[in-house]
């Protein structure tokens, strides 16, 4: 039985479906990313989580007991706003002893609670200042502490470093990660931003429209996409989704890419997954992340597919740590990831290397991952 | 060269008419707040002033002997009706009347915006438009039915009084002029805060939900707190406006003692012994106007910046 469970959960607003379903198991000590675009209800599930949106259907069940009609402040739950949402009348240690003030925690006993808080998250300094005198940061770190101090089974963080400059994001995403590590809580957190959601999840439920399109690992959901719309959502560059056409030599599988005025590319698969021989002569949608459509040297060593093509550059792209290559496949453009010294020039051919045991194909009619 | 020459030439003609515009503007401003002090001028000039000043001088000269005793027969000393006894006493009736009405008015407006912008229930926007529309309601279709309803509490703390030997303040003028005025200012006080707290963050009451804060804690620990500025914009607003009425007051409290300070004034105004006193009238006058002033004075400058804040928030 997992820590925290989410059976069949629907939300309706009149005649719209806000939640369509869900069902989601954390273990103990987890931390599961809701990420999706906007509007896709993960805000809405975390607030039906918190509490402070009714259910229409379905349970909600934190250690085996059904939180769903308890009230947010009975749920053992703590929660981090977007808008940091501290009080301004009140100094910070005011903000961080609001909750233990309303559950009537002795003064002295708050007293203690708060410099333990303080210490841990270094703002010892702030403690007597108002809100409105912090810094985006500060604010940020005086709005977990207000969580932590409470201690919970569940920890809510609602897109919690959207208001923050990008510099800032990234230190404050380590500090979380490490705030999980050290205090072993499980955490539910919501983002739109797919790396946060890589670099901090343990689990990562990618939604959309109300559905969970897949739930697992940040590894199975960037390696092993459900469908396109995960494929296509997780990561950065963005998976290249190409289409191509299967066409069968002998009893091996080639994948073909279409090109303007030069002779399509054939890869041939030595592996190709089950699925994929009912598709021949077929549209496929052929997926290849830039990492793996790289130049020959760059190649992962140890890849056991490896095909090459000689393609058209468009646009180079140096980006410091990588150089991006541009190139046209099946009407479309693809990225390629290259050596940061990589020799290429726009306008120019080069050979790249597909490595095809990362590659994934789709059935463009479902949308699906054929395997 | 003429290219050079020629954005110069430009640039000075646009800074002659901005002068000139605003040699209007300032021009036309200062005429209107020369108009408006005209008046408060006489008053208070002519308040200082003697009898004999006022019957033989100029209106808007400055008092030749200035002297105190015109304010001092107002508050103390002239005649309202047949008492004369000076104003001192409905000047007390009128605080007595305006700080409960302004003060139950404006925390219960509070209390409506609250609801009606953060614990949403169907219908909402209905209960509001119809609150707004108490707020186009005139004074005057109100005033016999309000009689008819006060007249039945009064009967109430009749029956009251001979049951229980206390009428808990049922039918004394005071009290039916503070619920009058109370029923009569919700429409805009709910008005003012539920624009108000409309732009209010939401998670701040979501957050407070989550610490376990109950609807009158959030109410009175969070809200309340955050709202000085509307608070000021709505008591300025309700003090004036209560203080000012003379409908209500004479209506429901146009005889008696208990009769508020705007109807004392127009009774002193009013009362056809001998000489007019104008002096006194003045002095009477600016006695009543003297609240008003001092609210503005004090809060003043909430007022402006809370009529902001709801403007560029909403």
């Amino acid at each position: 039985m997992a820590f925290l469970e989410i059976d069949g959960l629907k939300k309706r607003f009149g005649t719209v479906d806000i939640l369509k379903g869900i069902d989601i198991d954390l273990d103990e000590g987890g931390f599961l990313v809701l990420v999706g675009p906007s509007g896709c209800g993960k805000s809405t599930l975390l607030n039906t989580i918190a509490g402070l949106e009714p259910i229409t259907q379905g349970e909600i069940r934190v250690d085996g007991r059904a939180i769903n009609d308890l009230h947010p402040s009975k749920r053992d739950i703590a929660m981090v706003f977007q808008s940091y949402a501290l009080y301004p009348n009140m100094t910070v240690a005011g903000n961080i002893a609001f909750g233990m003030e309303m559950r009537g925690v002795p003064a002295d006993e708050r007293k203690q609670a708060i410099d333990k808080v303080a210490k841990v998250l270094q703002i010892e300094h702030l403690l007597k200042r108002k809100p409105s005198q912090l810094s985006g940061g500060q604010r940020q770190r005086v709005a977990m502490g207000r969580a932590l101090v409470r201690d919970p089974k569940l920890f809510l963080f609602d897109e919690p470093l959207s208001n923050l400059d990008a510099k800032l994001r990234v230190d404050m995403r380590v500090e979380i990660k490490r705030l999980h590590a050290n205090t072993g809580k499980t955490i539910v957190y919501v983002t739109h931003d797919q790396i946060e959601a890589m670099t901090l999840a343990s689990k990562i439920a990618v939604m959309r429209e109300g559905e969970v399109q897949q739930v697992g690992t940040p590894a199975e959901i960037y390696n092993n996409p459900f469908n396109l719309f995960v494929a296509d959502f997780m990561g950065s560059p963005a998976m290249n989704l190409i289409p191509a056409t299967i066409r069968a030599e002998g009893n091996a599988l080639n994948v073909v890419l279409e090109r303007e005025a030069r002779a399509p590319i054939l890869l041939p698969l030595t592996k190709a997954p089950a699925g994929l021989s009912v598709f021949q002569g077929k549209k496929i949608i052929f997926g290849v992340r830039p990492e793996a459509l790289t130049d020959p040297d760059g190649a992962e060593r140890n890849a056991s597919t490896i095909a090459t093509a000689d393609c058209h550059i468009e646009v180079v792209e140096p980006a410091g740590s990588d150089t991006f290559a541009i190139t046209n496949l099946g009407g479309k453009g693809v990225v390629a990831r290259l050596r940061a010294d990589a020799n290429i020039q726009s306008g120019t051919d080069a050979l790249l290397a597909f490595n095809l045991s990362k590659a994934v194909f789709f059935d463009p009619a479902t949308e699906r991952r054929i395997v | 060269m003429s290219a050079i020459v020629s954005p110069r030439a430009q640039g000075s003609n646009r800074i002659s008419t901005k002068t000139l515009n605003r040699i209007v503007i300032y021009g036309l401003l200062g005429l209107f707040a020369l108009f408006y002090l005209m008046p408060l001028f006489v008053m208070i000039v002519t308040s200082f002033k003697t009898m004999d000043e006022i019957q033989n001088g100029n209106m808007l000269a400055l008092p030749q002997h200035p002297t105190v005793e015109p304010w001092i027969k107002a508050w103390g000393g002239t005649c309202v009706g047949l008492t004369c006894a000076g104003i001192k006493g409905y000047f007390w009736n009128s605080i007595k009347m305006v700080v409960p009405a302004v003060l139950i008015s404006t925390l219960i407006g509070a209390l409506n915006g609250y609801v009606l912008t953060k614990w949403r229930f169907r219908g909402h926007t209905l209960v509001f438009g119809l609150m707004l529309f108490a707020c186009f309601i005139p004074f005057q279709a109100v005033l016999l039915p309000m009689a008819t309803i006060l007249g039945s509490i009064g009967r109430f703390g009749t029956t009251l009084q001979n049951a229980t030997g206390f009428r808990f303040g049922l039918g004394n003028p005071t009290v039916n002029l503070v619920f009058v005025h109370v029923v009569y200012g919700l429409g805009f006080t709910t008005l003012f805060f539920r624009n108000y707290y409309e732009a209010f963050p939401t998670e701040l009451v979501k957050a407070a939900q989550v610490d376990g804060a109950s609807f009158f804690q959030i109410f009175r620990r969070i809200m309340l707190p955050n709202s000085l500025p509307i608070f000021v914009v709505t008591v300025i607003f309700q003090f004036t406006n209560i203080w000012n009425d003379f409908l209500f007051a004479s209506a429901y409290a146009g005889t008696g003692d208990r009769m508020p300070m705007t109807v004392a004034l127009n009774n002193v105004v009013n009362t056809s012994t001998g000489v007019v006193e104008y002096n006194v009238n003045m002095a009477a006058a600016m006695i009543a106007a003297l609240p008003t002033l001092l609210v503005y004075v004090l809060a003043g400058r909430y007022f402006v910046r809370g009529l902001m804040a709801g403007a560029v928030k909403g």
